[in-house]
């Protein structure tokens, strides 16, 4: 069974349909690159995937689950802008990580010092242990970028979700980013959600990419219709199908 | 070069942000000049020399009759109500606010309740309120509170919903209940916001302490003014106006020091 289902997902704002009849499923750990046009419903179907809205049709199935209501604590999320907070230095911001589930929100004591050093372990391997006493305002985006994938990580979700996480970023930075993602991906083996505006990268991160596009089209009415996944390409291996070979076969094989 | 894009250099600009002070000076003395020239006896304009001698008598001498030095008594009588109306109402706001900006079903009950609430002009209810907490300092209070309480829930509510939907749903992401997603994200970020709105309620919560004052009590800086004014002693209304003015610029400027030193991280973006 598959680790994330989407089953007939239909979404409706108002009277004008965003999404309609979505159906995907994912196994656990891969890395699914959503693409598509602006307004052809990506960061909704996103944002449905992270419970903050619910279809008005179908439903999302994560491990079996019934479908969630408000997110949790198993989906991380990273958005384009605003994933930290600006109020905590950004060691506090990697604690909030773990404290937020908390009664009150706060450790203290030995918990308190303990989460610390784990922070501090976190920020040495996402390389921002140098500005651990700083606020978030003074960091570079690529640092803040970082950082708010560092948070996520630190609550040690199932499923992360992206939505355009490098899309304010310089091109430079964006690839040091695609290497940290990879990395990080490496490690903790996460399935990964990431919506963007960039083929390339959607290819050459994401296991599979996901193309969201509308099938019917009214030159009338632009917003009759919704959005649906149009095409699902395997971008393993440089995008290139069929390099895999999954059954026995009697080929002779390179020793 | 354009107007826009001229800057007064160091020596200019501090002339020019002492020209209007000085001007004000010189045009007063000057009309206080022409009227004493007519008339030795004069009130409605005393000398600057006059006032300073007044003021200095104000602050240093005791009352004959009391044995007091009244300018304070009425400095420390008027300032415990100004804190405790504006205290209190702050704290109510902050908690208002919060449940307002935050809970939908809260806000769905209280806020058109608030903005209605907002359009009753405060010194209107005056009478009522000295009916209902009769003369002493509760009714001062209270105007106070009256006064200034519906514009900080307005403007706190308003300010956390503008905290980005984004930060409260990361905040949700990482298993925050709502009374941790409150006090540890929605109450940080609108303490800096609470400042700037208090320093803006500031210049109102003068305005009904005074009225306050000069309706019914037995001391403070209101009562001062509105008792001399029955003697035309415009030396003293005028040492208690630039007094009360001193007071109410050095709270302004103590609340945005408070607020530069205790929330670094919104200047750190600026």
């Amino acid at each position: 069974m598959s680790f994330v289902t989407a089953t007939d997902i239909f979404q409706f704002y108002g009277r004008r349909p965003i999404l309609e009849r979505v159906n995907v499923s994912v196994e656990e750990g891969e890395f699914i690159s959503i693409v598509g046009a602006s307004g052809c419903g990506k960061s909704t179907f996103l944002r449905l995937l992270l419970a903050q809205e619910r279809p008005t049709r179908g439903e999302i199935r994560v491990a079996d689950a019934p479908p969630a209501v408000e997110p949790g604590l198993d989906r991380g999320v990273v958005f384009q802008k605003y994933s930290v907070f600006p109020h905590m230095t950004v060691r506090e911001n990697i604690v909030a990580g773990e404290s937020f589930r908390s009664r009150f929100g706060w450790f203290s004591g030995a918990a308190k010092t303990k989460a610390r050093k784990r922070a501090d372990d976190t920020l040495a391997r996402i390389g921002l242990d140098h500005v651990a006493n700083q606020y978030p305002a003074t960091l570079s985006g690529g640092m803040q970028q970082r950082l708010a994938i560092g948070q996520a990580l630190a609550a040690k979700p199932r499923i992360l979700l992206l939505d355009e996480p490098f899309g304010a970023l310089d091109p430079g930075t964006r690839l040091s980013m695609h290497d940290f993602l990879t990395e990080l991906r490496a490690e903790t083996g996460m399935t990964v959600f990431m919506v963007t505006h960039d083929l390339e990268e959607g290819f050459k991160l994401g296991d599979r990419v996901l193309v969201f596009d509308k099938p019917r089209w009214d030159p009338t009415d632009p917003n009759a219709y919704g959005a649906t996944i149009t095409y699902d390409f395997d971008a393993r291996d440089g995008g290139i199908p069929f390099q895999r070979i999954e059954e026995d076969t009697h080929v002779l094989q390179p020793a | 070069m354009r107007l826009i894009n001229r800057q007064p250099g160091v020596v200019l600009k501090t002339t020019l942000v002492a020209l209007p002070f000085l001007l004000a000076f010189v045009a007063y003395s000057i009309g206080s000049e022409i009227r004493l020239a007519e008339n030795p006896s004069d009130k409605l304009l005393p000398a600057p020399s006059t006032i300073a001698e007044t003021a200095e008598r104000l602050f240093t001498q005791p009352d004959r009759r009391s044995d007091r030095i009244l300018l304070w008594h009425d400095t420390a009588a008027s300032l415990q109500r100004l804190v405790l109306g504006v205290g209190i109402a702050s704290a109510l706001a902050t908690i208002i606010g919060l449940l307002i900006g935050l809970l939908p079903h809260v806000r769905a009950t209280l806020a058109g309740f608030v903005a209605v609430l907002s359009m009753i002009p405060p010194l209107a209810v005056l009478p009522i309120l000295f009916i209902v907490f009769g003369l002493g300092e509760l009714s001062k209070v209270v105007l106070i509170i009256v006064g200034i309480l519906p514009f900080l829930i307005r403007d706190l509510s308003q300010r956390v919903l503008e905290i980005p939907r984004e930060t409260i749903v990361k905040a949700e992401t990482l298993g925050a209940s709502s009374l941790v997603i409150a006090l540890r994200v929605a109450l940080p970020q609108l303490m800096p916001r609470l400042i700037q709105a208090v320093r803006l309620s500031l210049g109102p919560a003068w305005l009904f302490l005074i009225a306050a004052e000069a309706i019914a009590s037995e001391q403070g800086l209101g009562y001062r003014i509105f008792l001399v004014r029955r003697f035309l002693a415009m030396d003293v209304i005028l040492t208690y106006v630039i007094w009360i003015t001193f007071l109410a610029f050095m709270m302004d400027l103590a609340l945005r020091r408070l607020s530069q030193k205790l929330f670094p991280w919104t200047e750190a973006g600026l």
